[in-house]
């Protein structure tokens, strides 16, 4: 992921989406990440008979192409499934700023290149207010610099700096880590408990 | 020596080294997987041609898929998930408890029961209600499936450390309220996502004297608060649930080791008192959305912003209910008992209490999932399963996550009201426009019977409750 994503933000207030939200159990029977994108707020964006349901941000034409969501406190709260943030990002989505994120979800986003700018209530309302009008919704994020620069004003966001290597450099923190292999085996000859367990067959 | 809370002894206790930013790499002494949330960890050890670091340190289970009225998955993608676990865990040489083992059930009702938890341990699982093993001083948590695969390949995982909570709950509760209600009672106080960023250590006369399985109730849902961590102290009450297990004799720990230092400052404080905790249940789609039995539901007066006032207005719509309507008479079309919050024995004994000698009542659907194949078994033996199909309970035969997320085909249907013993009452959580009411076993025993929704202390006569 470049340091710069610059594109247009859709305001999506409401509190406490949980991942059961952003993406339904019934797409989660899959053993590929690839193929959510349908199903990514699949209740919210469509009613009982596949029909486009107006009242969704994403729905309305001049959103359709957004980019960026501004969201309202505790976004992707609940589950641990990291489906909801594969197809966010397979929606074309790849920034959401809030004031705070369930846990599980805020480290599943930065593995996959979903960054997750941390902004002050007060901001987030502001940002809000700017993303509900196409004449301001534009917004250009710096994730090295932590900045989000409006039509109106820049202002400052939360990230710390992991997250924003993870994002930037976009490595494999599996194959990364394993480079630390000495460490683990020194660990687990220090600590003769750790490697007790052998789980029974 | 500096004065550390339980939760910094634990991760200091598990720190491998430091990374370049602030990340800490931390051991993970066992590991748990299930079929939905660990393909796409495999298939990338394939991919990146990794091995399983140490296989002996993992479980898998398949709970949350299985259909639990017989034993198979209940469609061709389910079984296409439970047949890719089984080829992935002989593959790489690790334990498994499938359908037909009589050690399967639900993850966090499995591993207590076979020994698999002690205090001290740092214990990771993709699925969020890890946190279950804070009940037992352990530092339990969830994670990510991208997190399973780095767990696989390196016995690690990438860490930030965790500000800290102390919730204190302190005095008798009330006869009728339970584990259930005093973390409820908590997640209503602080706030669902209130504890996002934050390890909480529960404190307390009230929770040290709750048992191990309401202590696990109380840790379980912690998450709904956002915690990423939930911890009790060890005490004897945890290392009497130590012994005698399948694993027990794997397990070496110091009870005294694992508690917060009496001076040990945390971040934040909050205290309840246990004594004003009443029976409480859900009438929203926000854990939070609860009230003690007896109230009548928010209006839009009572609500300060105009943000509140779309909540509260969003959340009714879904649920179907008007502002100051009664909690006690919203009528139920189902109940279900079951879940990694109340599906051990100690819930369905206190289902029983409530449900022995009555009828659920003319148009509801009750259901009873055990946790475990274990627990089925311990419950048949106590005879629990005859006062269950005796009042018009279903009881199934296999054990598993069920309604409680309804991945498998115990799906509420668009509109039906469910009472449950469950943690989540999302939007479409138990089917697709389905209305969670959350409350506890014997709270979800006393709606069936009645037929809406009512307070479990009026049906006090048959015992305690």
């Amino acid at each position: 992921m470049p340091s710069m994503i610059s594109g247009k933000a859709a305001a999506f207030a409401q509190p406490n989406v949980d991942t059961d939200v952003i993406m339904p159990k019934r797409f989660l029977k899959t053993i590929t990440r690839a193929g959510l994108a349908d199903g990514t707020f699949a209740d919210l964006r469509f009613d009982e008979n596949g029909g486009s349901r107006p009242e969704f941000v994403l729905n309305n034409p001049d959103w359709s192409d957004a980019s960026i969501l501004v969201v309202g406190n505790n976004f992707g709260c609940g589950s641990s499934r990291e489906h909801a943030v594969w197809g966010l990002k397979q929606l074309g989505i790849d920034t959401i700023i809030g004031t705070d994120f369930g846990g599980i979800f805020y480290d599943n986003a930065r593995k996959n290149g979903l960054a997750l700018p941390i902004v002050s209530e007060e901001t987030r309302n502001t940002l809000l207010a700017l993303a509900i009008d196409l004449k301001t919704a534009q917004f250009h994020i710096n994730i090295a610099e932590k900045t989000i620069k409006t039509a109106t004003n820049t202002f400052d966001f939360e990230m710390g700096e992991t997250v924003q290597t993870a994002l930037m450099e976009g490595k494999d923190e599996t194959l990364d880590s394993l480079k630390q292999a000495n460490y683990i085996r020194a660990f687990e000859a220090a600590n003769p408990n750790a490697v007790k367990l052998l789980v029974n067959k | 020596m500096t004065v550390r809370t339980l939760y910094n002894k634990l991760v200091d206790a598990h720190k491998v080294c430091d990374l370049p930013g602030g990340d800490i790499l931390v051991y993970v002494d066992f590991h748990i997987m299930n079929e939905y949330t660990s393909p796409q960890a495999f298939s990338g050890l394939e991919t990146k041609g990794l091995k399983v670091w140490r296989p002996g340190a993992h479980l898998a289970v398949v709970d949350h898929v299985n259909a639990t009225r017989k034993r198979e998955g209940p469609d061709e993608a389910s079984k296409l998930l439970i047949s890719n676990l089984t080829k992935n865990c002989e593959k790489h040489d690790i334990a498994l408890y499938g359908l037909g083992d009589p050690r399967q059930g639900i993850e966090h009702v499995v591993v207590p029961e076979q020994g698999l938890v002690a205090p001290g341990m740092l214990i990771a699982c993709g699925d969020s209600h890890t946190t279950t093993y804070g009940a037992y001083g352990a530092l339990g948590f969830g994670i990510g499936t991208s997190e399973v695969e780095h767990v696989l390949a390196s016995q690690t995982l990438r860490y930030q450390r965790l500000k800290s909570m102390r919730v204190t709950v302190d005095g008798k509760t009330a006869p009728g309220v339970t584990a259930k209600d005093i973390i409820m009672q908590v997640i209503k106080t602080v706030g669902a996502g209130a504890a996002n960023g934050y390890a909480v250590e529960f404190v307390g006369s009230t929770i040290h004297a709750q048992n191990m399985a309401g202590r696990m109730t109380i840790c379980n849902m912690a998450v709904e608060l956002g915690a990423r961590a939930a911890l009790i102290a060890a005490d004897d009450v945890t290392h009497a649930a130590c012994q005698g297990k399948a694993h027990s004799e794997h397990m070496d720990y110091d009870v005294a080791t694992w508690k917060s230092d009496t001076d040990a400052r945390f971040d934040h404080e909050v205290v309840i008192n246990g004594a004003d905790i009443s029976p409480l249940v859900s009438w929203g789609t926000s854990p939070d959305q609860t009230l003690p039995i007896g109230s009548k539901l928010p209006s839009e007066s009572d609500m300060p912003t105009p943000a509140a006032k779309q909540a509260l207005a969003r959340a009714l719509g879904y649920m179907g209910l008007s502002e100051g309507q009664p909690l006690a008479d919203i009528k139920i079309d189902r109940a279900f008992i079951g879940s990694c919050t109340n599906s051990r024995i100690e819930d369905l004994r206190s289902a029983a209490k409530i449900l022995d000698g009555r009828k659920v009542a003319e148009g509801v659907t009750a259901l009873i999932v055990p946790g475990s194949t274990a627990t089925r078994i311990h419950a048949e033996a106590e005879g629990l399963d005859k006062i269950f199909v005796a009042a018009g309970f279903e009881w199934r035969p296999e054990s598993g996550c069920s309604m409680c997320l309804a991945m498998n085909d115990d799906v509420a249907m668009d509109g039906e009201r469910v009472a449950s013993s469950t943690n989540r009452n999302f939007e479409g959580r138990q089917g697709r426009g389905a209305r969670t009411h959350l409350m506890s076993p014997a709270m979800v025993a006393a709606a069936a019977i009645a037929g809406h929704i009512t307070d479990v202390r009026d049906f006090a006569d048959k015992g305690d409750t």
